[in-house]
């Protein structure tokens, strides 16, 4: 039922982007990457990502056998879509799945840092970063 | 509505059946020493007291094992990671799962039919406060029940021929992060249960109930005072000496000790002669050391405490001060051996740290402490006098946002909770291994209930070689690696070994394999239909041997290896892509059967 609802609210949010904000699509991806190292926000969203998140959705954001993709998933999830589900969360109970999402709203580890998350698992989506920990360019 | 009704009937049969055995039920201990000493059975999870995961069983053997083949199969239903392995009681096999923590009792007579089926309702925001999937390591037997650990903290005894509850207790908070997952043991009249949640900041403990009607008796906590820990600082030794007062709580800044984890989830040993059991505690909380100043007491221990009290005799702290993430909680093998040519009541523990420690088990002097995988960097050795290890400075990461590269094992240890087998006639162990090493990053993290409270982030990849495991035969009296198996993938299942002169143990791939104890060789293999975590199990049925094992892939094995790891980092040997392990399994709990033909 969750799948369904967000699959049809992405078709929806394509459509309003086509329809009205033309410039929304050439809007600056969250991250910075020269030379293959990255800016210190999109390094602390890894670092971040490792403390709140890979316990389940595995290194550098490839999933596991218990939770998805997400590099997979933010092909599909929009920003607020992908901020929505963080802060509260979301369960798939369905077919022997088993799958919850706990809600990190009131975590601090992982809603001050939430951009930063976003910004590392978005340039690990696009293919512009690869596996493993990242370098940064703005400290040695 | 008919069935029903048969069941009933059948039900009050069985009950009247079960009190008729039970009889004066003078001892839950006797009984259930005696049943671990027929071969024709499994009747506890670590097949019997000494966790030898050994069975006299020899029908099937060298020669013959190659002639093996699955006879029945069972899907649990279930697609999460499947831990542990099922029991044989008399004509009955109990088979569990993971969430929703499913128990079943299968008819052996009547070709697995399920006689009745347990299923808890559990809330399922349990589910995401469990560490590293949703495992359960397996059910335990005693006095006519059924003991089931369900993730949600309840431990709950089920009548064995009914599947009724007996009685239901919590043992814990899910909303503070404290879950369960490992095996219940059941010593005496008690059933010892422990605690998962060293990634959120639990104060880790094991706790004694009432085998008849679930009423706690004692609590001995890790970490923290004295009358919680129940040491006595006069009589309770380190190493031979009196630990004095205050061991824990002296060790940690200020009430760090709160959140100090120390879970304790693994597996528990038993010797009836010196009225002992033996466990070992997990990681302190946070994985940032610079965090948590000091030795951070009792985590990373092995601890051997009287059953009927709960207070400690011995502890070895094998980690102080943890800095990897290296859980102490590996089974402890009880084992009569000779250790450096003298014949010793021994422990022999394979720790996640990469060490194989061999204690006396009735005074905790430490004996021998070896290396198991030559990979192993973080010390150099461990000195037996002070027990001690020898750590490498180069590997420490104490200090806060430096990324330290190329410490071996990787957080997954050298081995986790898979469980080794000892095998009497060899005299050696047989032992699952990981063969992973890692980069480790901590950070600064703040501490929320039931948040996770790591504080570390990590890079894992293929040790020196480029496979993921071994499967290994050692000599713990010696400290040597005798004979050693590739295996592409960590080899994540428990072993077995029977007088059949066979091992057994499952691959990451879905293989079980039989193997030569005396050489290691290969005898036999068979792909099962997911990734086996689970552990080998045997038993005999109507004269005839049976090998089984439950597939389906996941756990802390699942993370990572499911989704590859990165590839390996220059200068640790193979480079290049990582094969991903979803290339050769998938989900899906399976329960399998094998028997010569």
């Amino acid at each position: 039922m969750v799948l369904r609802f967000s699959a049809r609210s992405g078709v929806a949010a394509i459509g309003f982007f086509v329809l009205c904000t033309t410039p929304a699509l050439a809007e600056d991806p969250p991250y910075t990457i020269k030379d293959g190292k990255v800016e210190i926000h999109v390094y602390n969203g890894y670092r971040r990502y490792g403390d709140g998140c890979m316990r389940c959705h595995g290194p550098d954001g490839a999933g596991s056998s218990y939770a998805p993709d997400l590099t997979a998933s933010l092909k599909r999830l929009s920003e607020d879509q992908f901020k929505e589900t963080v802060i509260n969360g979301r369960q798939n109970l369905a077919n022997g799945q088993d799958k919850v999402m706990p809600a990190f709203g009131t975590v601090p580890d992982v809603v001050n840092y939430l951009d930063d998350i976003y910004a590392y698992l978005k340039a690990r989506s696009d293919g512009k970063l690869p596996r493993g920990r990242p370098e940064r360019y703005d400290d040695n | 509505m008919l069935t029903k009704r048969t069941t009933t009937r059948r039900t009050l049969l069985y009950v009247i059946g079960a009190l008729a055995l039970a009889g004066g039920s003078a001892s839950a201990n006797e009984e259930l020493n005696k049943l671990s000493q027929d071969p024709n059975q499994w009747v506890m999870p670590t097949g019997d007291y000494a966790n030898h995961r050994h069975s006299t069983l020899a029908q099937i053997n060298g020669s013959n094992v190659k002639d093996l083949r699955p006879v029945w199969t069972f899907s649990t239903g279930v697609l999460r990671g499947h831990e542990g392995a099922p029991l044989v009681v008399g004509d009955i096999m109990y088979v569990h799962t993971p969430f929703p923590n499913t128990v079943f009792a299968l008819d052996l007579n009547n070709q697995g039919k399920i006689i009745w089926k347990y299923q808890p309702t559990q809330d399922p925001n349990v589910i995401p406060v469990m560490c590293c999937d949703t495992v359960n390591r397996g059910v335990a037997y005693g006095d006519g029940k059924i003991i089931l650990d369900q993730a949600d903290a309840t431990v709950v005894a089920l009548d064995a021929k009914t599947g009724q509850v007996v009685w239901s207790v919590k043992n814990g908070d899910p909303a503070k992060g404290e879950t369960m997952t490992s095996a219940p043991m059941v010593v005496k009249d008690k059933v010892l249960v422990g605690i998962s949640g060293g990634e959120f900041g639990v104060q880790g403990r094991l706790t004694a109930y009432n085998l008849k009607d679930g009423k706690q008796v004692w609590k001995a906590s890790t970490v923290g005072p004295d009358d919680q820990i129940l040491f006595d600082p006069e009589k309770t030794t380190v190493l031979g000496k009196p630990v004095g007062k205050n061991s824990s709580v002296a060790t940690w800044q200020g009430d760090q000790w709160k959140i100090g984890g120390g879970g304790t989830w693994g597996w528990y040993s038993y010797d009836p002669k010196l009225n002992l059991v033996y466990y070992g505690t997990g990681n302190p909380s946070t994985w940032n050391p610079h965090q948590r100043p000091g030795d951070n007491k009792w985590s990373m221990s092995i601890i051997a405490r009287n059953p009927d009290t709960g207070v400690a005799k011995w502890v070895y702290q094998m980690t102080p001060h943890d800095e990897w993430d290296y859980d102490g909680v590996n089974e402890m093998i009880l084992a009569d051996i000779d250790v450096m040519g003298k014949p010793t009541k021994a422990l022999v523990h394979f720790d996640r740290n990469g060490f194989a420690y061999t204690l006396d088990r009735e005074t905790g002097a430490l004996l021998v402490a070896e290396k198991y995988d030559p990979a192993v960097n973080w010390a150099n050795k461990v000195d037996v006098k002070t027990g001690l290890p020898d750590r490498v400075a180069a590997m420490s990461t104490e200090k806060e946002d430096h990324n330290v590269k190329g410490i071996c094992p990787a957080a997954l240890g050298s081995k986790d909770e898979q469980p080794g087998s000892f095998d009497p006639k060899s005299g050696l162990f047989y032992v699952p291994t990981n063969h992973v090493c890692m980069d480790y990053d901590p950070f600064a993290v703040s501490y929320t209930a039931g948040q996770p409270y790591v504080g570390s982030t990590l890079s894992m990849y293929p040790g020196p070689g480029g496979n993921l495991g071994n499967f290994i035969a050692y000599d713990a009296g010696k400290g040597k690696i005798v004979w050693t198996d590739k295996e592409p993938f960590s080899v994540w299942s428990g072993a077995l070994t029977t007088d059949g002169g066979v091992g057994f143990y499952g691959t990451l791939e879905g293989y079980l394999k039989a193997v030569d104890l005396k050489t290691g060789k290969e005898l036999y293999s068979f792909k099962t239909p997911s990734g086996i975590i689970g552990n080998v199990m045997t038993y005999s049925h109507g004269g005839k041997q049976y090998v089984a094992v439950l597939s389906g892939v996941g756990g802390w094995a699942g993370i990572g290896m499911a989704a590859g790891l990165t590839k390996s980092t220059d200068g640790l040997g193979a480079v290049g892509a990582y094969e991903q392990l979803s290339s050769y399994t998938q989900l899906g709990g399976v329960m399998t059967v094998f028997a010569l033909p």
